[in-house]
């Protein structure tokens, strides 16, 4: 593993955005968990999820909101990888306006938690560095998930919704129990 | 074309993060999560007969077993975690080797929703051991991804094997590995009753 890079120096704004939300599971579950979802409800979930999410995460780190931090960030991400992953696993038939709605707000939140952790957001180059990557990963899993009609791989993708749930609910106990040290 | 993609995806998942990456102990969460289910012989054979057993049960039980025991193995970490407490956690999961084992052994069939039941009752107990062990000052989402994760491969190995039901000797084969389940949990229960 390298042990010599770049870290004081950088990467340049945008490359520094793009590495710190791939880098930080806490932003890549909620996006990953809202693809699944939207991805199984189908190609017009998926299409308005898309340019929801990155919308609102871009309006999110642009302002000057006050995020949730510590404890409430912890519980906040655990909370909606508890719904996403609950609704992915259940493959629950919801609204349209409900997912959009659903990709607004972890869009939001998260993007404004990030830009309160990430310096870069500030930068406009990073903010565009950060809209493009969640562009990108959510396009791309959605874009996996929407073709699918195997009924195993259907399957498996609520499996991993199950996990996510899962995940979530260990998250809460976590964050509740003051463990937590992110 | 979305094969690779999807290949791509995997392999950037799996790989290790850097040391040197500014959100320090995250490696050492993921890892340590995912050697915790692995740590002890009484959760792991409980774990591969679910995915034994929902194979002899074949669909919809082959998926939906352990897609329960994984959600409700959670709510038992959950209340480990925030520390309620729940007698007999070791019996329980002694216990929970040899139903599962006798159920591998016996093929039984009984309708889906006591099986997806009894699985998740179980699951509690295991949860539960897992969340009050939990290591304080780990990196909790990727601890639990990990743990998440190991739970699901060991379901995942139990069904693998638990196809050799479709021929004669698979059927027998799974029978015995019941047996082997069940003696493990009579050890275990054995060990915790002592």
């Amino acid at each position: 593993m390298a042990s010599a890079h770049l870290v004081s120096t950088g990467l340049g704004p945008v490359y520094d955005s793009v590495s710190h939300f791939l880098l930080s599971p806490e932003y890549l579950a909620p996006v990953i968990g809202l693809a699944l979802f939207a991805g199984l409800r189908g190609a017009q979930h998926a299409r308005w999820a898309l340019f929801a999410v990155s919308g609102a995460w871009l309006a999110g780190g642009f302002g000057e909101y006050a995020p949730p931090a510590g404890v409430l960030a912890s519980l906040w991400t655990a909370g909606v990888c508890l719904t996403l992953g609950g609704l992915v696993a259940a493959d629950m038939k919801i609204p349209l306006g409900l997912t959009t709605a659903l990709a607004l707000l972890v869009g939001f939140l998260d993007g404004a938690m990030n830009r309160a952790a990430a310096g870069g957001m500030s930068n406009g180059l990073g903010w565009l560095g950060v809209g493009s990557a969640v562009f990108v990963l959510m396009a791309l899993t959605a874009s996996l998930i929407v073709p699918v009609r195997i009924p195993w791989l259907r399957i498996a993708v609520r499996v991993a919704g199950s996990w996510l749930a899962a995940l979530g609910l260990l998250l809460a106990g976590w964050a509740m129990h003051g463990r937590l040290n992110t | 074309m979305r094969q690779r993609w999807a290949l791509g995806l995997i392999l950037l998942g799996w790989t290790a993060a850097a040391q040197a990456h500014l959100c320090a102990g995250e490696a050492a969460g993921f890892l340590s999560g995912l050697e915790h289910p692995l740590s002890g012989l009484d959760h792991i054979v409980a774990m591969v007969s679910v995915g034994l057993w929902g194979a002899q049960l074949g669909a919809p039980a082959i998926w939906l077993l352990p897609v329960t025991f994984p959600l409700v193995m959670a709510v038992g970490g959950f209340l480990g975690l925030i520390g309620v407490p729940l007698p007999g956690v070791e019996v329980g999961i002694a216990a929970s080797a040899m139903v599962l084992g006798a159920a591998v052994l016996l093929e039984a069939r009984p309708p889906l929703t006591v099986a997806a039941v009894l699985v998740g009752i179980f699951a509690i107990f295991h949860g539960h051991a897992h969340g009050v062990e939990l290591p304080p000052g780990q990196n909790g989402l990727l601890y639990s991804l990990g743990f998440v994760m190991a739970t699901g491969f060991l379901h995942a190995c139990g069904i693998a094997v638990g196809l050799i039901h479709r021929w004669p000797w698979g059927r027998k084969t799974l029978r015995i590995a019941g047996a082997l389940v069940l003696a493990t949990g009579g050890f275990f229960l054995w060990q915790a009753l002592a």
